[in-house]
């Protein structure tokens, strides 16, 4: 785990979990692999969806007691 | 005698050392403690307004107070520029060499726009999130004849309900300045949906079409050519523009940097309840400077000061401190010329919609006048 970036978006109605991993992904070089956190349902969608269209990778996906664990891999 | 320092006299630091000052008038007055501001300038500035200014709707005066009178008098104002802190010996040291020693540090030194951070940016685009920038921007809208105006969104900014007001603002303003058959104002959004809160981005959903406001998700600006005058997204997309307004990317001070305290955007590492900095019993850090998954605003720093500054008065008088902040903000939207709506949440509660009225409209402009009480620690 020492090497993934751990995103904790728990309770972030703003700027929200997916907006916390953009901030994170602009700030960390290309293979890097972030681990959000969000207590949201929806980011189970939104961020896979921009993780695409942004020309990322989603690495797993999962979620434990309420909580939503997607890991991303920078690809560019 | 015990020194607590603030770094940083915007609105997180004006209001922790007011509300000290009040709290420990007595130990102050003993010569027990000292509450000490580092700010860089003598002028405390109240940024809402520098979106009017952008609108020249409002002046840089309008804007000013003297730092020393918004604090309280006991309160030590120390004006320069601070090099770094230095953890290992408990001060702050200043770029002119004067060393601030502290027992308890504050650290409340905000954000700032960072237009380096889109390469093309500087030279092609133009912002309001400063005063001076928000003065050029009134000089390009005064002399503009016209044509596509894009306002982009960029991660992670302030005030996040302003990228919304601008465009709302800026679209009334061209049809005043009979520039609206000719124009055409475009938004680009960094997610799926017009804004990140959920009731807002409904509204907008609704009164952006009505309005012809053209509008663009999933976008994040990558890259400006201010030659051609188009933008490019890292989703892939790419924009012309006649002006273009950013909200760009924000990032921590680099007095953060030079102390070796932040993350690589230069957040600080923060814990979300008891706003102190990750492994320092003795920093805390508030406002837009944290990295706490949370709204950079003036009210999230107003709610954080209130258990920052409980806490340090608590723990001077003995106490354990264990006040918790719980993520509360609440943020005023203007939604039309004479219309205004809110929204309040915290980490438990999501944003629930209000609907707008005359009455917060007029409570929003009565704050702008009030700010000045609530810095003052008094509202």
């Amino acid at each position: 785990m020492s090497d993934i970036r751990m995103v904790d978006a728990r309770g972030s109605f703003c700027p929200g979990p997916l907006m916390e991993l953009i901030k994170s992904i602009r700030q960390e070089p290309v293979g890097t692999v972030f681990e959000v956190w969000s207590s949201d349902r929806g980011s189970a969608k939104d961020i896979p969806e921009w993780v695409r269209k942004a020309g990322h990778e989603v690495v797993d996906s999962l979620e434990s007691d309420g909580v939503y664990k997607i890991q991303v891999r920078k690809l560019r | 005698m015990t020194r607590i320092v603030l770094l940083g006299g915007g609105v997180g630091g004006t209001m922790v050392s007011n509300q000290l000052a009040r709290q420990l008038k007595e130990e102050i007055l003993r010569g027990e403690v000292e509450v000490t501001v580092i700010n860089e300038s003598d002028v405390h500035v109240y940024q809402p307004l520098f979106l009017y200014m952008a609108f020249d709707q409002a002046v840089p005066a309008d804007a000013h107070r003297a730092e020393k009178s918004v604090l309280n008098r006991h309160v030590k104002l120390v004006i320069g520029n601070a090099d770094r802190v230095d953890r290992e010996n408990n001060m702050v040291r200043m770029s002119d060499g004067q060393t601030i020693p502290y027992d308890y540090l504050v650290i409340a030194t905000g954000s700032r726009p960072d237009m380096g951070s889109v390469p093309g940016l500087i030279e092609g685009g133009h912002t309001f999130y400063t005063e001076d920038s928000a003065l050029k921007l009134r000089a390009a809208l005064q002399s503009f004849q016209g044509g596509r105006l894009v306002v982009t969104v960029g991660v992670p900014h302030k005030c996040p309900v302003a990228p919304l007001e601008f465009t709302l603002m800026v679209d009334d303003w061209l049809t005043a300045q009979g520039l609206g058959k000719t124009s055409q104002v475009v938004y680009t959004y960094p997610i799926g949906r017009l804004h990140i809160l959920e009731p807002i981005a409904d509204w907008a959903n609704e009164i952006f079409p009505a309005r012809g406001i053209e509008t663009h998700t999933f976008f994040n600006a990558e890259t400006v050519d201010p030659e051609k005058k188009t933008l490019t997204s890292m989703e892939g997309e790419t924009l012309s523009y006649d002006l273009l307004v950013a909200i760009p990317p924000h990032a921590g001070q680099d007095v953060i940097k030079r102390s070796g305290l932040g993350d690589a955007g230069q957040w600080i590492p923060t814990d979300r309840h008891s706003l102190q900095m990750e492994g320092a019993d003795n920093i805390y850090v508030l406002g837009d400077a944290t990295n706490v998954p949370i709204s950079k605003a003036g009210s999230t720093a107003h709610f954080q000061a209130d258990v920052v500054s409980s806490n340090l008065a608590n723990r001077i008088r003995g106490g354990q401190g264990s006040h918790r902040y719980n993520g509360k903000v609440f943020c005023f939207i203007e939604t039309g010329r004479d219309q205004a709506t809110y929204v309040k949440f915290d980490y438990e509660h999501p944003p629930m919609p209000q609907a707008p009225s005359e009455m917060i409209h007029l409570y929003k402009l009565a704050f702008n006048k009030m700010y000045w009480l609530s810095a003052a620690g008094v509202l």
